[in-house]
């Protein structure tokens, strides 16, 4: 029997048996639309309130501040062409790391006549507070930072920017000008971190299913009462008119089962995973020379570890792991559509060749201590090989200049 | 004669033998999935074989001596690089053995090793028909690979031609050296690799900013990801 052994929770979770088991009766049983009137219809529309009661108690908000979604990039649209479109000519702070769904977005938001600046991150990939103030102009109307990021698990400091915002905003209110909006992606969050909206100082959050052993292609968008915002979606009116579409009754209760369970669990997992994480991390930067670890090394997410091997090439690291049962990902050009290697470990100030050969492993419920064992056991011998093969000598001290000497300037898109 | 290449992956060192897959494995027939698409990556056999169990594979370039011509293209900042060695028969004309180092993916080491088994199989072949290969060769012995791979290979031929040029150079046939072909990138807006190379030397280093200059790929997207990899390379050649 071929081993398997899968290391990349961080691109989506299998389905928990108690979600799958709580969507179950919304599939047939009660499958009314929850716009209709009858009977079927309102089991369907008590089943989205249900989930919104759950939610509302984890985000410590009010039920009717919740807008589910088609999923985590929806959500992310919404909330970020949905506040900016509302104004003409204003602007949107963001960070070189975001996810995609993120830096797209303001990529087409530019288009449309936006203006955006791009907040850098030091060595570790953490963001200065003092880089917030610099970048706000009269006319922000949004600031958009994740909790954790996807690919080297690194964690800001969301509470301290949330109240530093806050602060601004009252400063601002005293000279007339227009409010500022703080949106956070917390899709890789969702299942470790506080979500308590008030102590995060937010005003807009992103969750999905995906991340945290639910359903996948659906999210939901954390609204604050008073948030100006309009839809990006036109039809039913759905979801107070800012979603419009028959609802994923579903999905939603998955969701919400998912946020619940994985909220009851989290301290004792998290403490579970950080342990195997850390063996990870230290194993591999112990037998492999020539390894760097990419992002914060404890403010990163319990089950992420994202480690550059020098001189060898993501993709073909990857196909040898696989061989062996090993999923796990890379940042390497190769595995993208795109021909850029991951714009994150880039934005470390790592060259291009330390972001080819990046690897991510995230870990997640079903890992065990004896996973961990197998690749450490395995992993060096892969690297070995590969590296016999490879003409490529990577200087390490050109490297730690090259992440010396990093720009990180605040980018006008 | 370097030692044959023992794999890490102790039960796929097939050494030449038809590799045996587990056809219910789903780990093992969906491959790499992009970021951002829809589509799976699945590899031959014959490029897994090639990947896996590479052939001609050089495990300690400190040892290599006594070669005719060595060849290098490519950085590791493009995300591949390759060196290759190669002996010829002088008297026949005739490369006798090619060998080789890849820093890349799946497909740039399959690539690399299928090179060099089609010049040096059937007691090698003649210089001028080694010159005369094509990327698109390459492939196809391969069994074709994944369309967004297609550019991992091209760089295979650069450098056996590359080699073969050092060749010329050290046995005094200048007159044999061969300037880097134009090689037409796009055949509709009739682009070649020189006039790529113009417009990154004209400061276009973005695709955006080629395709303003040479047109390049705008009714022919199929040709945009080796535009993509040309602009990486010649910006890394003059400004990296």
């Amino acid at each position: 029997m071929k081993k398997k052994i899968y290391l990349d929770y961080a691109s989506t979770t299998p389905t928990d048996p108690k979600v799958v088991k709580a969507m179950e009766p919304y599939w047939n049983t009660y499958y009314g639309n929850p716009s209709s009137l009858y009977q079927l219809g309102l089991k369907s529309k008590e089943a989205i309130s249900q989930a919104k009661i759950k939610i509302s108690k984890l985000l410590n908000c009010q039920t009717d501040e919740i807008i589910f979604t088609g999923g985590g990039t929806e959500s992310v649209n919404l909330a970020l062409k949905g506040v900016m479109n509302k104004i003409e000519a204003g602007h949107m702070i963001t960070s070189s790391i975001e996810h995609h769904a993120v830096l797209h977005t303001a990529d087409s938001l530019k288009k449309s006549g936006q203006a955006i600046s791009i907040l850098p991150v030091d060595a570790e990939g953490l963001i200065k507070l003092s880089d917030i103030e610099t970048a706000i102009q009269d006319n922000t109307r949004l600031i958009s930072i994740m909790i954790a990021n996807n690919e080297i698990g690194v964690i800001q400091d969301i509470q301290k920017i949330g109240a530093l915002i806050e602060k601004i905003n009252k400063a601002r209110a005293k000279k007339a000008l227009p409010r500022i909006y703080f949106h956070t992606d917390a899709c890789q969050a969702s299942g470790t971190l506080d979500l308590d909206v008030k102590k995060l100082h937010v005003d807009l959050m992103t969750i999905n299913g995906s991340k945290i052993y639910g359903p996948k292609g659906v999210g939901l968008l954390y609204i604050k009462t008073g948030t100006i915002i309009r839809a990006i979606i036109d039809g039913g009116g759905q979801e107070k008119n800012l979603r419009s579409g028959t609802e994923n009754v579903p999905g939603i209760v998955g969701l919400a089962t998912a946020l619940e369970l994985t909220n009851q669990t989290k301290h004792k997992e998290n403490a579970r995973l950080t342990k195997l994480r850390d063996q990870l991390i230290t194993g591999i930067l112990k037998t492999i020379p020539k390894t760097i670890l990419n992002g914060h090394t404890t403010k990163r997410l319990p089950n992420n570890v994202n480690i550059s091997i020098l001189d060898v090439e993501g993709e073909a690291m990857l196909l040898y792991l696989d061989e062996i049962g090993i999923q796990a990902s890379t940042g390497s050009a190769c595995t993208s559509t795109t021909l850029d290697p991951s714009h994150v470990i880039r934005a470390l100030g790592c060259p291009y060749e330390v972001a080819h050969g990046s690897m991510r492993f995230t870990l997640g419920k079903y890992t065990k201590a004896t996973d961990i064992k197998y690749v450490l056991k395995h992993l060096p011998d892969i690297i070995k090989h590969l590296r016999a093969a490879s003409p490529v000598i990577v200087d390490m001290k050109e490297v730690d200049r090259a992440i010396k000497n990093a720009p990180r300037k605040i980018e006008t898109l | 004669m370097p030692k044959k290449t023992k794999s890490p992956v102790k039960d796929l060192d097939r050494s030449g033998k038809k590799p045996s897959r587990r056809k219910t494995d789903i780990a093992s027939s969906v491959d790499v999935v992009p970021k951002g698409t829809n589509d799976t990556w699945i590899y031959t056999d014959t490029v897994k074989e090639h990947f896996f169990s590479p052939k001609n594979l050089v495990t300690d370039a400190s040892k290599m001596k006594g070669y005719d011509g060595l060849g290098m293209v490519g950085s590791p900042a493009c995300g591949d690089m390759m060196k290759i060695w190669i002996k010829v028969d002088k008297q026949a004309d005739k490369i006798k053995e090619m060998k080789w180092q890849t820093f890349g993916c799946g497909s740039a080491i399959a690539a690399t090793s299928m090179l060099s088994v089609m010049v040096s199989e059937a007691g090698g072949i003649k210089i001028d028909k080694a010159l005369a290969i094509k990327p698109q060769d390459i492939t196809k012995r391969l069994g074709d690979l994944p369309t967004r791979k297609i550019h991992c290979s091209v760089l295979g031929d650069k450098a056996l031609r590359s080699a073969i040029n050092n060749y010329f150079i050290k046995t005094k046939q200048k007159d044999r050296v061969i300037k880097e072909q134009v090689r037409i990138i796009d055949k509709i807006a009739k682009v070649t690799d020189h006039d790529i190379e113009e417009a990154v030397l004209e400061g276009a280093h973005t695709l955006e900013a080629v395709q303003k200059k040479t047109k390049v790929g705008v009714g022919n997207p199929e040709v945009i990801p080796e535009v993509e990899q040309l602009i990486r390379f010649y910006t890394e050649k003059y400004f990296g």
